[in-house]
């Protein structure tokens, strides 16, 4: 399973004076296995990007290929696709509607058209699979749940249709910083659980630089930059161009540098960035 | 498919109707409203669509674009002109078992038909042309002398402002919801009509839920600035009327003298 985007172009409002070019001329692709970040400003055209990965929105042009069908063809069965590739939206817990928790999780699968048995099944491992007590918590009203639970809940109900691919539309915003990382580690293991492509919308450098194989950056509709995080951090005067800051980790290991320490330019992560300036600090004695 | 309703909503222009004083406006499309039902032949409404036609070219909205609005009430027409085709008695044009379709009937129904069209396209343009909040601003001046018997006329223009400023925001709503449970396998297209109202559910459940949470947080914000209603509320922008809003005036003058004298003559 692989996605690829080729030339892609959305134009919102065509024709009025409002008219808006979303999306210009994107391409990039997404192996099996890959976690995928996406970065971008708030407007920049991610979650319009997003919308075309599973066919909820049309290209004006461009291809969105997911394994060997092309999406933007039409004829195709928008079922088939949404089966396989899974959408969180940014504030899932919005979209909760039934009177308990499991019944909740339960409307995707059973718009899957799956048997009872399997459908229990699936709403007790994607409850479980978000961190979420199924025994305790199957019965309760989604509404009374707590911000991060409600998150949990809503996550739980794209996991349980299985999708081959996982989109998540900043599935931290809004979350304080404990839920925040209980989110990420979430989505961490369910990438590892399925092996399956993740995709992960955000705009915290941190996260991305940390958790991605891959980074794709656009801004105000075009791609500024693809390739593995040490690749798009390393581009960091373009970055800084279109008002992208490089994670908290790597700005500080570039003040360092600076002052004249000798560590590695581009450092992504806490541990590497420790590591280094412990052997340079053992060098310097 | 949610975009496509225009009743209610503002095409952004900077031509002389948009700039327009609301209140010469709201009359305006009163009195145009009140002229299609005093007039009783073709003419009159031929002056009328003229007269429209031209607040349309000098407002620079595309007429598709109004056209569009007209839309949604298409099965209303239909449903009108059918009835009055067919249940008018008069001179046998064409008949069919039961069914029969005269002279006047036929009149009747075109009749009709033109009056619900320019009906429609005369009161989008009132809200095509004119910022919803000058609208109520509008509204608010005009029902002003009504507060001395007691009509809660700030009131009631703070309530239609509010409706005005989240219908946009409700159906980005709308459309955000349909679109998750979309992602989530829902099919809101195919089915009878008992499994449409049901697909229904988790689209209201959570609409009204955000809806609540949203008047919850204005209110708060209002209250958090200190609202008490309209007493002794002043305004940014004072409405007072400009040399424009006169000649629109005359013009409006000039247009009903026509239209009643056509409809004394004809």
């Amino acid at each position: 399973m692989s996605i690829q985007v080729e030339n892609l172009v959305h134009i919102y409002d065509k024709g009025m004076p409002s008219e808006q070019i979303a999306l210009d001329n994107i391409s990039f692709t997404c192996e099996d296995g890959q976690m995928v970040g996406i970065i971008g400003h708030t407007g920049s055209g991610k979650s319009t990007l997003l919308q075309h990965l599973n066919g909820l929105l049309k290209p004006h042009s461009g291809r969105v290929i997911v394994g060997d069908v092309d999406i933007t063809q039409p004829g195709v069965p928008m079922v088939q696709i949404r089966r396989k590739i899974g959408l969180v939206f940014q504030y899932p817990e919005y979209q909760l509607f039934e009177e308990t928790v499991a019944k909740d999780v339960a409307f995707g699968p059973k718009n899957l058209g799956l048997d009872e048995e399997e459908i229990e099944e699936r709403v007790r491992e994607a409850i479980e699979l978000v961190g979420l007590d199924y025994e305790e918590i199957k019965d309760r009203s989604p509404f009374d749940l707590s911000g991060g639970q409600k998150r949990r809940v809503a996550i739980a109900g794209v996991v349980a249709m299985r999708p081959e691919v996982l989109i998540l539309d900043e599935p931290t915003a809004g979350l304080d910083p404990k839920a925040h990382q209980d989110v990420l580690k979430m989505v961490r293991e369910v990438h590892e659980r399925t092996g399956n492509i993740t995709i992960l919308v955000s705009h915290n450098m941190g996260d991305i630089a940390e958790m991605s194989d891959k980074v794709v950056v656009i801004d105000s509709g075009h791609l500024v930059a693809v390739g593995t995080p040490y690749e798009v951090f390393s581009k960091k005067e373009e970055l800084r161009r279109v008002g992208l800051e490089l994670p908290p980790i790597t700005q500080f290991t570039e003040k360092l540098r600076e002052k004249g320490i000798g560590i590695d330019s581009t450092i992504l992560d806490v541990d590497t960035a420790a590591m280094q300036i412990a052997q340079y600090l053992k060098k310097e004695k | 498919m949610i975009r496509d309703i225009t009743l209610g909503q503002y095409f952004p222009g900077d031509s002389v109707i948009h700039r327009l004083d609301p209140r010469v406006k709201i009359i305006a499309t009163l009195m145009f409203i009140i002229e299609l039902f005093i007039v009783d032949n073709f003419i009159g409404f031929a002056i009328a669509a003229i007269c429209l036609g031209l607040v349309i070219a000098v407002s620079k909205v595309p007429l598709s674009f109004i056209l569009r609005g007209l839309k949604p009430i298409l099965i209303i027409l239909m449903f009108t002109f059918a009835l009055n085709i067919f249940m008018v008695d008069g001179r046998i044009l064409w008949q069919w078992g039961f069914l029969k379709i005269t002279a006047e009937g036929l009149r009747l129904a075109v009749f009709m038909a033109i009056r619900l069209v320019l009906l429609l396209m005369g009161s989008s343009m009132l809200t095509l042309c004119t910022r919803p909040l000058s609208l109520t601003d509008g509204i608010e001046r005009l029902l002003a002398p009504l507060k001395k018997i007691g009509v809660p006329a700030h009131e009631i223009a703070m309530m239609m402002t509010i409706a005005l400023r989240f219908i946009p925001t409700l159906l980005e709503e709308t459309d955000k919801i349909m679109k998750a449970q979309q992602a989530r396998g829902a099919d809101f297209e195919t089915g009878n009509l008992i499994q449409k109202a049901k697909a229904l559910i988790p689209i209201l459940v959570p609409l009204f839920v955000s809806a609540f949470r949203i008047a919850q947080d204005l209110a708060m914000a209002m209250e958090a600035r200190c609202y008490r209603g309209g007493d002794n509320r002043t305004r940014m922008h004072e409405m007072k009327l400009k040399g424009r809003d006169y000649v629109a005036v005359l013009l409006l003058i000039v247009f009903l003298a026509v239209i009643i004298i056509e409809t004394r003559l004809f």
